[in-house]
């Protein structure tokens, strides 16, 4: 056949790119696709001591116990909530955060300024947890020293399921909203600045030149991303969560991921924790798919 | 006589530059505080909680900090983890980006694919832990160096900055006679100090800073990361043995301990500034 015999040819001339690819195939099989083979934990009550020979199917009562939990319920939700929060809060501020660096027309303070706003994203959360609870502690932290100035009495913010969501998001759009910036500031500098010069030309001011020009320039970069945070639309951080969170806020900060934690690795119960995170897996699976499909209608600037 | 441009400075300009300056004061003040605080006396904390320059220097705290077990063990895991598990990932992610990058490449798209899933789809935190353990590798070093070493992202990102590379030079030198193996070795691998660096960083820093994979995988105290020991010392050292504890408050050796699991990354952080900007921005805008 002619296709066998170009490909044998071709593999002979270039078989330094198939030995390149062995390592990367044979890692990505062992350590990314052998794992997926947990997608049939859920149907059986695992038990480790047994392996899987020795533990019995169960079919879908993982799920139906899944489903009539109320504990699972809570914890749904309030990874709903917290990622529709981190996504209205969260998925603007790097966008009005780049639309104001790139207005700074000052060289050398624009670009140190970037600087200084990636740094964040470099520390690693239990830096950061850290740094939050002192900060917000009850005991001499800055928070309260400025409340108590005032007259008031100090709060103990991190134990107070009213504040921990807003906590949780502050955080990390203090931490990455800097880094955010990055994408849309080099798809700011793409602009052709002929646009710019006719818009000055026609008397267009500074703010109406951002509405007109820069935005509609960065639309199609917001698409791609926003369809890709759909996808991880049940998926909030671990570490933000499990470093900031205590008992006392369980009924509004425990996620998906630290449930499926604590009941997997600290109470042992595989199963069960697999099937959570199975539902997270599918869950974001329809939605990156859902959302892909209206970003086609809408604007053309889609995934695939 | 040199022709000079007046930069005229509008109101626009200048309330843009305030708000910015604001933004990136408000980022800055944490790291600032945290510096300031470990390096000051209990006393002068409570006088000025807000303090961003150090009052009343004090290192004892540092040296109580830099002397416990637990933070030595720290940090040589993570420096090990750190180079070897980023060399490791640069390995395979470099050599699978190369072939990709190949238009000609006979069984591109397939693989591509096969990248392309594990992107989307992920075994979950109970089949990976089953995985380690499977494999030998709960509780020993490796288990914090061998899993996550390949991010589909990283190497789209890499082939991406391949593919920018001029096919002209590729295929002048492929009539040249030269293998594709000098072709990566001494075309694309020097053109590609950007990208190379760039990623190099961002596993450098996801080694670093990883803390799941600890609490995870390793059960061992000898075996902590950096991280897991910060935030053992942070979470408990209110009630810490040994002597020293009358000499240093609790909230020194705290924030002591903070900046000093910080502290390599910002050291690094100037040098290779440069380069991940432009190496993260041909990879978007490529795309």
């Amino acid at each position: 056949m002619g296709s066998k015999k170009s490909f044998l040819k071709y593999f002979k001339a270039h078989y330094w790119l198939y030995l390149m690819v062995i390592p990367g195939v044979i890692y990505l099989f062992i350590f990314n696709y052998l794992p997926m083979y947990g997608v049939v934990l859920p149907f059986y009550d695992y038990k480790i001591a047994k392996g899987f020979r020795g533990s019995e199917w169960v079919g879908f009562e993982n799920f139906r116990y899944m489903f009539q939990s109320p504990d699972f319920f809570r914890v749904f939700k309030n990874s709903l909530v917290l990622s529709f929060m981190r996504l209205l809060m969260g998925f603007p501020a790097p966008i009005i955060l780049a639309l104001l660096i790139n207005e700074v027309r000052v060289r050398w303070l624009k670009r140190t300024i970037q600087t200084i706003v990636y740094v964040p994203h470099f520390v690693s959360w239990v830096v950061i947890a850290s740094i939050i609870t002192n900060l917000l502690s009850a005991d001499g932290g800055a928070f309260n020293y400025i409340i108590t100035a005032f007259g008031g009495k100090p709060i103990n913010f991190l134990i107070e399921s009213v504040y921990f969501r807003w906590i949780i998001v502050a955080a990390e759009i203090w931490k990455e909203c800097g880094w955010g910036t990055i994408i849309y500031l080099a798809a700011m500098t793409s602009i052709d600045p002929q646009l710019y010069e006719a818009a000055m030309v026609d008397g267009a001011s500074r703010f109406r030149q951002i509405l007109s020009i820069t935005i509609p320039s960065i639309v199609p970069t917001m698409i791609v991303l926003l369809v890709l945070r759909m996808g991880n639309i049940l998926q909030n951080g671990f570490e933000q969560v499990f470093l900031l969170y205590s008992p006392s806020v369980y009924e509004v900060g425990d996620v998906l991921e630290t449930f499926a934690y604590r009941l997997g690795l600290m109470e042992g119960r595989f199963s069960f924790s697999a099937a959570v995170g199975m539902c997270q897996s599918v869950v974001g699976l329809i939605m990156i798919t859902i959302a892909n499909k209206v970003a086609n209608k809408v604007e053309g600037g889609a995934l695939w | 006589m040199r022709a000079k441009r007046k930069k005229h400075l509008t109101s626009w300009d200048i309330g843009v530059i305030i708000i910015s300056l604001i933004l990136t004061f408000i980022i800055l003040y944490p790291f600032l505080n945290v510096i300031a605080v470990s390096l000051s006396k209990e006393t002068a904390y409570y006088k000025n909680p807000l303090m961003i320059m150090p009052r009343s220097i004090e290192l004892t705290a540092y040296g109580y900090v830099l002397q416990q077990k637990l933070i030595k063990s720290g940090f040589t895991n993570t420096i090990f983890i750190t180079f070897v598990g980023t060399l490791f990932s640069m390995f395979v992610t470099v050599t699978l980006a190369y072939p990709l990058s190949r238009k000609d490449f006979k069984g591109r798209k397939i693989i591509s694919k096969y990248l392309l899933f594990t992107m989307i789809f992920n075994g979950g935190l109970i089949p990976n832990f089953l995985l380690v353990k499977g494999l030998g590798l709960f509780d020993t070093i490796w288990a914090l160096v061998l899993p996550s070493s390949l991010s589909a992202y990283n190497c789209i990102l890499i082939k991406n900055y391949f593919q920018s590379i001029s096919p002209s030079l590729i295929e002048s030198a492929t009539i040249d006679g030269a293998s594709d193996l000098k072709i990566f070795g001494k075309i694309i691998l020097p053109l590609s100090k950007p990208i190379l660096a760039t990623i190099t960083l961002f596993y450098s820093v996801g080694r670093w800073n990883a803390f799941f994979q600890a609490i995870v995988y390793v059960k061992d105290r000898k075996l902590w990361t950096l991280q897991l020991v910060l935030r053992e010392i942070v979470a408990s050292v209110n009630s810490l043995e040994g002597d020293m504890v009358s000499y240093v408050s609790p909230r020194n050796i705290k924030y002591s301990v903070i900046v000093v699991s910080m502290l390599p990354i910002l050291c690094v952080y100037p040098f290779v500034q440069k380069y991940f900007v432009s190496g993260t921005m041909v990879g978007a805008v490529k795309e």
